[in-house]
């Protein structure tokens, strides 16, 4: 990418996408409305073979409940994700049925009630059981191929993954914040693995004339907002590696996919500042699956607002998928109102304020800092590498500038990373090359070369 | 500062080549190996775990201050055969069948090694076979199993019934983790024991090896 399809950060808003991208049955994205997008999961019960009707029968109460709820409180526009456990990768034939089972409900209403939905499909990364992992050859790249195929045939609207490419290296780095094995993962591997993989799914898609949505770092920078959660990693770290994933994520558009991109790592709106494609986030209405420091900041820019994950468990007022279905859809009625009435800016820049100085990976999900590290990557050029050591050396400017000048406040233990991490940054080799030549004996062993296209 | 202290601050800053030095240093004043232990390297990793818990240190500091401990125990493991110096004892770890989730378990596994333990890890997608051999191989004081799913969870139950079906489920503690796994969970599968982190899981398995 050697321009950017966005002007200014003021620009960006949510509900609007310079590239917007429609489904078949005509449900546009990026378009002037923000669609709620429900993702859900099964209570605690096995996947074995005896309970596939079981659990068939659940998805279509789901998604029954999802689309009653829509009716009930009038949203005429909704996303299904559904994100397939492993086995129903696994068993492509098994996931396949659950995408049409949900696909006929979807039918139902869009014919008894009008409502347009649009089922996303999510398949699961099962290269990652085996350490160092093959993506490239063995099964579990045909075996995941193959699910990608039959569910788009089945009525997926949506392809996405979370991929796992570099994850074998990140794990290990992220547990002793390794910066260099981060780098690696996520400006080497990562992108080499999203470069594969992202042309196999969009050669599938066009097959079946479906949308090849997009990709997300969730095992990379939401692993590490998590681990920051728990106190187990420094925040700057978490917020360093957010912008870090960003190229490795921008891959997938720049091999054909068109978005909406899946939430769950957040760093989509420096995707969208690039390229324009519509994208998912996901924030408050995320707390059911984790907590995050981002809740409001991450619908700034935002085309669909998502829920990341909710096991489907009895509350007062119902199951957790239509009780979630409801949240996210006043949350974006709220959002397309403000559009309606001209107000949007002032709505954007609340949910920006409220929440950006109270941490950093806050800080650095401030459109203005994301169209920026934008900027940062288109002028670093074609190479991953150079892009995710320059966005990174963004990100730890930003933070220290805003240390600085007393906008947020970073604990004693904080600030230490902060400027080892700075320092890290600044010392490392400016070429792949040299960087590939002085990592690869400390990572040999934990990932397979040729399965990355790699010497 | 005598020696000693010299060996517990080193290792409490995680200086691994400080602590083979002052470990070497201490052997070669004839400070008997069990107090070089206690009083330098363990006394060291209890400040470390403080100052974890109180949020002063993150995991890459205590993984580091481990490889420190671990660094100078091994000068000192030749002379502490059939001392209670020796590894705090087994522990196997594994996610569920059908969960490929890895990094909570890695954590575990790292903090229970800075704790003394001896730790295998038999991987992701583990099946209740391969957990029944590796008890069987290996003699933990501890399993593990890690879920990360709602639909992986009850996984942990099937191994439970098989260990007990094969006759040695009183041979071993064992404990739950995960994201959808709680206590009473643990429970009403038959484990001994629930840790909601990495570090209530290191001192679940101090209670459970203790008893």
């Amino acid at each position: 990418m050697e321009e950017m399809l966005y002007s200014s950060a003021h620009e960006m808003i949510f509900g609007f996408a310079k590239k917007p991208v429609t489904v078949a049955n005509g449900l546009t994205f990026g378009k002037g409305k923000v669609v709620p997008e429900v993702n859900f999961t099964l209570p605690p019960m096995d996947l074995a073979h005896e309970n596939v009707p079981e659990i068939r029968e659940r998805f279509k109460d789901i998604a029954h409940r999802i689309m009653e709820r829509c009716v009930e409180l009038q949203q005429e526009e909704v996303v299904i994700e559904f994100e397939h456990l492993f086995d129903m990768t696994e068993r492509p034939d098994f996931g396949a049925q659950l995408t049409k089972d949900l696909k006929e409900v979807i039918e139902k209403y869009r014919q008894s009630h009008g409502t347009k939905a649009a089922l996303r499909v999510t398949v699961a990364d099962i290269r990652d059981r085996t350490r160092p992992p093959r993506m490239r050859s063995g099964k579990e790249i045909e075996t995941m191929l193959r699910s990608f195929e039959l569910c788009a045939d089945a009525g997926a609207d949506i392809l996405s993954i979370e991929s796992t490419g570099g994850k074998e290296i990140s794990d290990n780095a992220l547990m002793i914040g390794d910066v260099e094995g981060l780098l690696f993962a996520l400006g080497v591997l990562g992108p080499r693995d999203m470069d594969f993989l992202w042309r196999e799914i969009v050669s599938i898609a066009r097959r079946y004339d479906v949308v090849p949505g997009g990709d997300t770092a969730c095992g990379f920078a939401n692993t590490a907002m998590q681990l920051a959660h728990q106190g187990l990693l420094p925040k700057v770290l978490a917020a360093v590696v957010r912008l870090m994933s960003a190229p490795r994520s921008l891959a997938a558009v720049e091999v054909g996919a068109v978005g909406p991109l899946k939430d769950c790592g957040y760093e989509n709106p420096v995707i969208k500042a690039i390229t324009g494609v519509p994208i998912s986030m996901e924030g408050k209405t995320s707390a059911c699956a984790h907590s995050s420091p981002l809740g409001n900041i991450a619908a700034a820019v935002c085309d669909l607002w998502s829920n990341e994950s909710v096991q489907d468990v009895k509350l007062l007022s119902g199951n957790t998928p239509e009780v979630f279905t409801e949240m996210l859809i006043y949350d974006c009625r709220l959002m397309n109102t403000a559009i309606e009435e001209g107000r949007a800016e002032i709505l954007r820049d609340l949910m920006v304020d409220s929440d950006r100085f109270l941490d950093p990976q806050a800080l650095i999900l401030d459109p203005k800092v994301m169209y920026e590290a934008a900027r940062v990557i288109v002028n670093a050029g074609e190479d991953k590498f150079k892009q995710a050591v320059a966005v990174s050396r963004y990100a730890h400017g930003v933070v220290k500038e805003a240390e600085a000048t007393n906008k947020i406040r970073l604990r004693g233990v904080e600030a230490k990373w902060l400027e080892k991490i700075g320092k890290i940054l600044e010392h490392l080799p400016e070429e792949e090359e040299e960087f590939y030549a002085s990592v690869k004996a400390r990572y040999e062993g934990h990932f397979i070369p040729e399965e990355y296209g790699l010497n | 500062m005598g020696t000693l202290e010299k060996l517990r601050d080193a290792l409490i800053e995680g200086k691994v080549e400080e602590v083979k030095h002052y470990t070497q240093q201490a052997l070669d004043e004839n400070t008997p190996a069990k107090t070089i232990l206690d009083q330098g390297l363990i006394a060291g990793m209890d400040v470390v775990g403080v100052r974890f818990k109180e949020g002063e240190y993150f995991l890459p500091e205590v993984l580091l201050c481990a490889k420190a401990m671990h660094a100078g125990l091994d000068l000192l493991k030749p002379l502490l055969v059939g001392e209670s110096g020796q590894s705090a004892g087994t522990v196997v770890l594994g996610t569920v069948k059908g969960d490929l989730h890895d990094i909570g378990k890695r954590i575990v596994k790292a903090m229970l090694e800075g704790a003394g333990y001896e730790v295998i890890d038999i991987g992701v997608d583990v099946d209740a076979e391969k957990f029944v051999e590796s008890v069987r191989k290996h003699k933990p004081l501890v399993l593990g199993m890690s879920a990360l799913l709602t639909t992986t969870m009850r996984y942990m139950k099937t191994v439970i019934d098989a260990l007990q079906n094969e006759g040695i489920r009183d041979k071993v503690k064992i404990i739950v983790g995960g994201a959808p796994v709680n206590e009473e969970f643990a429970k009403s599968v038959g484990a001994d024991g629930y840790a909601p982190n990495a570090s209530e899981a290191v001192d679940l398995v101090k209670r459970l090896t203790a008893a």
